[in-house]
């Protein structure tokens, strides 16, 4: 159990009698690119609130960062860390602040923000707009930005909830990068997407259909399993019958 | 007369251009995509063209009718569906139509075969509030709402951004049927994979159109031999690809590298030969056929050569 990062059991949600997750299991190794895929309305945001400690499951167990689901929601917030395409920085921040800001919500010391603060800036070859507000720069920097404040902390597991939505194809690569280079230095990487190009790049992906997950494999298993070309079309297969299509 | 007209149209927001300098047709009964990312100017141009917003240069026509002087007569003929879901949160399925219909003078009966298709979906909802319909039924809910008047262009911002693969493919299937009907529509996505299901396309790349042809004249266009390269570890392959002085630009695209040399080479055993320097493991190298993403790549590197480097 020692090197899961992720493990769940059975783990279920419902919301009256609608089970928006439905006896979900699945492990996540350390250090894994785990894509966290499923058709609109599957259940991927109501399970990822769980994984994050912001929501409780109705039954089922689960523990992320070896921290309980149910009893160290807070311990397991300390351990993460969360960007979406949606909510990632203050706009009316700037860069520095922003890093400051969430180091110092997470507990890192004000010497080693600063610290290390420089050096993203510098890695980020963002030096220049380092006094800037974050409102002014372009969505692809934002969201590396994002990127790297929500790694800043130097989390277990990063959550990315659609993180390269609306951005450039190149700038969606170089997201990638750096995803890989969190990867090698053993932050376990939990991410949600509709490119299935991107899917390709985890080690293992989860197809979630109709609150239950259908599917857990490498991508080049799936397609092999299907006997189709890419992932859009094992997807395809897959969620095709669903029968739920909320957001 | 083109169905849309823009010329050296150019619209700012403050010091920011968010369309600069764009001219390009769309010809009567076609289906035409805007493609390019967040901020690319896609709304804008939408926005201008729907006569809800004034750009600071240029002209545009939309049915032979001037986006400021006749504003008007646009607004009888275009129906738009915005990026975001704009439709009346508390007012039911059948009211929302009912209310679109009567604005625009008409009746749900009068142009009920346009919409037949897509309204039975929803029709079990009939009496469900919009605002608490599903992601898939709102969509639904919004197309009919643009085309209850039969507008002669329908304007669809990003309708499938955000919404998997199965539900985008079944839009696709609705605009197709659409475009049976002789109606021009101008659609804008950020996905790639959909601009080869358009007639023609407008590639969008930080205000500018870096291109506007038939998808596979774009394709064809691409100026070198393109080859897909996997490995055992592709990932170090595309470090050490980076690093090779004979390849051009290396882009990772789902399970393969895609691959460019600085030489006009068009044979495998090139690529092969460079990998082989590395002590690449299962390796597989083939010759393909670029994809619209691979031409927008190449074309936004060209866009601004002095800052971006060829995925390097």
């Amino acid at each position: 159990m020692e090197n899961k990062a992720i493990v769940c059991k059975d783990l279920t949600k419902q919301f009256g009698d609608f089970k928006a997750v439905d006896k979900i299991s699945f492990e996540v190794s350390e250090g894994e690119i785990f894509g966290f895929l499923g058709a609109n309305g599957a259940g991927k945001t109501t399970a990822m609130r769980i994984l994050c400690g912001l929501s409780y499951p109705t039954s089922g167990e689960a523990k992320v960062a070896g921290f309980d689901v149910y009893k160290e929601q807070e311990k397991i917030k300390k351990n993460i860390g969360y960007m979406s395409q949606k909510f990632s920085l203050y706009d009316n921040l700037t860069i520095l602040e922003n890093i400051e800001f969430y180091g110092g919500v997470y507990g890192v010391s004000r010497p080693e923000i600063k610290e290390r603060s420089a050096e993203l800036v510098k890695t980020l070859g963002l030096e220049k707009e380092a006094k800037k507000l974050v409102g002014g720069l372009p969505l692809g920097w934002k969201q590396k930005l994002a990127f790297s404040v929500a790694v800043f902390h130097r989390p277990k597991i990063v959550f990315l909830d659609e993180p390269t939505g609306g951005v450039d194809p190149i700038t969606r690569r170089q997201f990638w990068d750096m995803i890989y280079e969190a990867s090698a230095n053993g932050i376990t990487v939990f991410v949600t997407t509709h490119y299935m190009d991107e899917a390709e790049y985890c080690n293992r992906i989860s197809i979630m259909v109709d609150g239950r997950v259908e599917a857990i494999d490498s991508p080049t298993a799936l397609k092999e399993r299907f006997n189709v070309a890419s992932m859009d079309e094992v997807f395809y297969e897959l969620a095709r019958n669903a029968k739920r299509t909320s957001d | 007369m083109p169905a849309v007209k823009l010329r050296n149209i150019t619209k700012k927001y403050g010091d920011f251009v968010a369309v600069d300098d764009v001219s390009f047709d769309v010809r009567k009964g076609e289906l035409f995509g805007l493609i390019g990312p967040d901020g690319a100017g896609k709304t804008s141009i939408f926005r201008i063209l729907t006569t809800l917003l004034l750009a600071e240069g240029g002209t545009a026509t939309v049915e032979g009718h001037d986006v400021v002087k006749e504003f008007q007569q646009i607004r009888n003929k275009v129906g738009y569906m915005p990026g975001k879901f704009s439709l009346y949160q508390d007012l039911t399925v059948k009211e929302n139509l009912n209310f679109f219909a009567t604005i625009f003078g008409t009746t749900i009966d009068e142009n009920y075969d346009l919409i037949k298709d897509i309204y039975d979906q929803i029709k079990p909802f009939n009496d469900r509030r919009a605002g608490k319909l599903s992601g898939g039924m709102k969509q639904k809910l919004a197309l009919c709402c643009a085309l209850i008047h039969k507008p002669e262009i329908l304007f669809l911002d990003e309708p499938t951004t955000g919404v998997d693969v199965v539900s985008r493919s079944e839009f696709w299937q609705m605009l197709a049927k659409l475009k049976e009907q002789n109606i021009t529509i101008v659609v804008s996505t950020p996905y790639m994979d959909e601009a080869k299901l358009c007639d023609r396309i407008a590639l969008m790349q930080n205000g500018k159109i870096m291109s506007v042809d038939e998808p596979k004249n774009i394709i064809s266009s691409f100026p070198k031999p393109l080859f897909a390269a996997k490995a055992k570890n592709i990932y170090k392959l595309l470090k050490d690809f980076r690093t090779d002085k004979e390849i051009e630009s290396c882009d990772a695209f789902g399970e393969f590298i895609h691959v460019t040399l600085v030489s006009d080479e068009k044979e495998e055993s090139k690529v092969v030969a460079i990998a082989q320097k590395y002590q690449t493991e299962d390796l597989e190298i083939k010759r393909i056929e670029p994809t619209i993403e691979d031409s927008f790549i190449r074309l936004m590197r060209e866009q601004k050569s002095k800052e971006v480097s060829n995925g390097k």
